[in-house]
């Protein structure tokens, strides 16, 4: 990822991309702003680079534990009344959204 | 101004045994800690919810089990402030976020209840940066807290308000949750005990995610002997969440008096001065100071290097985002929280969301969703994850030749409000000596060890190796006695 010093390490398009992605409407001054602070994070980023990894494992969790399981029991969950009635919508004890297909 | 007053009526250990043995009502606990929060929460905010009404009724059960003559829990009768990332049920949690505003979680955290289980009382949620994300709280949706000992400077942060409750003497204890410092940074500049655990030995059952693989929850107290207390009631498997360490809780508070002699203690060369830079003489001084307290107490004291720590910031502004990315998507307007109008789903998702998350949340999710999009999460990180695993071999080495390493746990004192909010990069330097300790998953703490130039409080880390929790909390008290 070595590049030339005189590139920014973020361009504006790929931060209004990225803003899509992550499901956020940003205007034109925070993409602005975050296209400068995002860039100099990702700069510093780039010291990784430093280090030799080659051949290093990645780790995804400290403890490393897998399969985790419990016994197959039943039990008592989150009361659903509870839990809808924290819902902004709501309808037949289900959630209600509008509609999936629309006008943007 | 100075509103502090730590243990301003007894520390935790001390309310308990009053309230034990009769000599003292929860009731009576209780009524002076709010009167406390009445005169001086408008000056600190340590709060987003003072839970008065709560803590009153729970006081008065407390009192009449044990005039029904039930054994009294460890911790009857004292007061005790949770980070607003814990979710209470039918309580309040924000997350100190518009989009949580509001929200009445529908079951409460494995650690509130084993808290309440043992007589504490929950006394009210406090003040975060939005999402834990942030060193000086003033990220937060709904105001910076102030700290306690100037209140014209941060808490630090993330859980800066649980620290400052704690200083003020709002409650002798509190909880916090550290990602990247968020329990020892605050705790340094709050003067006050803070704790990491180990990863996995606090479960983080109801505690609202930030990064998985890096959050740990953990108290704050005046002092190391409550800290073992508290640690020693919400440490321990948890059937509920699935990434926590299946064992027991470790007896921390076994070796207290234990004294030091013998025991290597090694300062971590990269944070003593030589190669992070920006760490304040003030507290490079007070670290060599406590290194020669331990010294005089026979415990045998040298420099270890433990290189790759320098690459600690740059992977956890990597790996933090790519997972807070990834746990945040869950708050798209469905089914909790902030919903704003959208024609359609998707719309509405976007909404939502560009509605209720503040710039410094954005601002992560944004990062996060880079380092994970396609053609940059090997470059990104996937190295930040290599480097986790380099990070935890150095310590690894580390500790084959000493018991602990000691390290500052913040780079400077508390700093004034406004300071750093301009600059992300800067308030991010806040985390570089706590970070690698979340990275490789060892338990760290900051212990209150003087103060600096400016007369503020200034706390020393205490690192040990997986599950070293016992010779950690042995140190720290040795450091507590050498400090007073």
């Amino acid at each position: 990822m070595a590049e030339p010093d005189s590139q920014p390490a973020l361009s504006r398009d790929e931060v209004a991309h990225v803003a899509k992605l992550a499901l956020l409407d940003l205007t034109e001054e925070e993409i602005d702003l975050f296209t400068v602070q995002l860039g100099s994070v990702i700069e510093t980023a780039h010291d990784m680079n430093n280090l030799d990894l080659e051949g290093v494992q990645p780790t995804h969790h400290p403890l490393g534990l897998t399969n985790v399981v419990r016994e197959d029991v039943v039990r008592p969950s989150i009361d659903r009344a509870e839990v809808l009635s924290q819902a902004p919508d709501v309808e037949d004890d289900r959630f209600k959204v509008p509609p999936a297909l629309g006008e943007d | 101004m100075s509103v502090a007053k730590p243990a301003a009526f007894g520390d935790a250990t001390a309310i308990a045994a009053l309230v034990a043995s009769g000599d003292r009502t929860a009731a009576a606990v209780v009524d002076d800690h709010l009167a406390r929060i009445a005169e001086h929460e408008g000056d600190v905010h340590a709060f987003n919810l003072v839970m008065a009404d709560d803590a009153r009724s729970a006081a008065a059960a407390v009192d009449e089990a044990i005039a029904a003559g039930e054994t009294p829990g460890r911790l009857a009768g004292v007061p005790v402030a949770i980070k607003d990332n814990m979710c209470t049920r039918g309580v309040p949690t924000t997350c100190s976020s518009k989009i949580l505003e509001g929200w009445e979680p529908p079951y409460t955290a494995t650690v509130v209840d084993r808290l309440v289980a043992e007589g504490a009382i929950p006394v009210g949620k406090t003040n975060l940066d939005e999402f834990a994300m942030g060193s000086s709280t003033e990220n937060s949706a709904f105001g910076a807290t102030k700290n306690p000992y100037d209140l014209d400077k941060v808490p630090g942060g993330s859980s800066g308000g649980s620290a400052a409750a704690v200083a003020a003497g709002f409650a002798p204890a509190s909880l916090g949750s550290d990602t990247g410092g968020s329990i020892r940074q605050p705790a340094s500049l709050c003067g006050v005990v803070g704790v990491k655990p180990t990863y996995g030995a606090v479960s983080r059952y109801g505690l609202i995610a930030f990064g998985s693989s890096l959050d740990q929850i953990g108290p704050f107290t005046t002092t190391v002997g409550d800290a073992a207390l508290l640690y020693e009631v919400i440490a321990g498997d948890d059937p509920l969440d699935s990434t926590a360490s299946p064992q027991p809780a470790l007896p921390v508070s076994s070796k207290l008096d234990a004294g030091v002699d013998g025991l290597r203690v090694g300062i971590i060369t990269e944070m003593a001065g030589d190669v992070i830079e920006g760490i304040s003489g003030d507290v490079l001084a007070r670290l060599r100071a406590a290194a020669d307290a331990l010294a005089a107490a026979g415990a045998v004291v040298d420099e270890v290097s433990v290189p790759s720590t320098v690459y600690g910031l740059p992977a956890y502004y990597m790996v933090a985002p790519a997972e807070a990315s990834s746990n945040l998507a869950r708050f798209d307007g469905v089914r909790y929280g902030l919903r704003a109008d959208g024609t359609n789903t998707a719309a509405m998702n976007m909404a939502s969301r560009t509605a209720g998350f503040g710039p410094e949340v954005k601002r992560r999710i944004m990062l996060g969703t880079y380092a994970l999009s396609a053609g940059y999460r090997d470059a990104f990180y996937g190295k930040a994850q290599q480097i986790r695993t380099k990070i935890t071999e150095d310590f690894d080495s580390a500790y084959e030749n000493f018991d602990v390493l000691l390290s500052p746990a913040s780079p400077s004192t508390a700093f004034a409000l406004g300071d750093k909010t301009a600059d992300p990069l800067t308030m991010y330097l806040n985390d570089v000596c706590t970070i690698p300790s979340n990275l490789s998953g060892h338990p760290a703490m900051s212990v209150p060890f003087g103060v600096g130039d400016d007369g503020l409080p200034i706390g020393v880390q205490v690192l040990a190796p997986m599950l070293g929790e016992v010779v950690m909390f042995q140190v720290a008290a040795e450091l507590e006695r050498a400090g007073a």
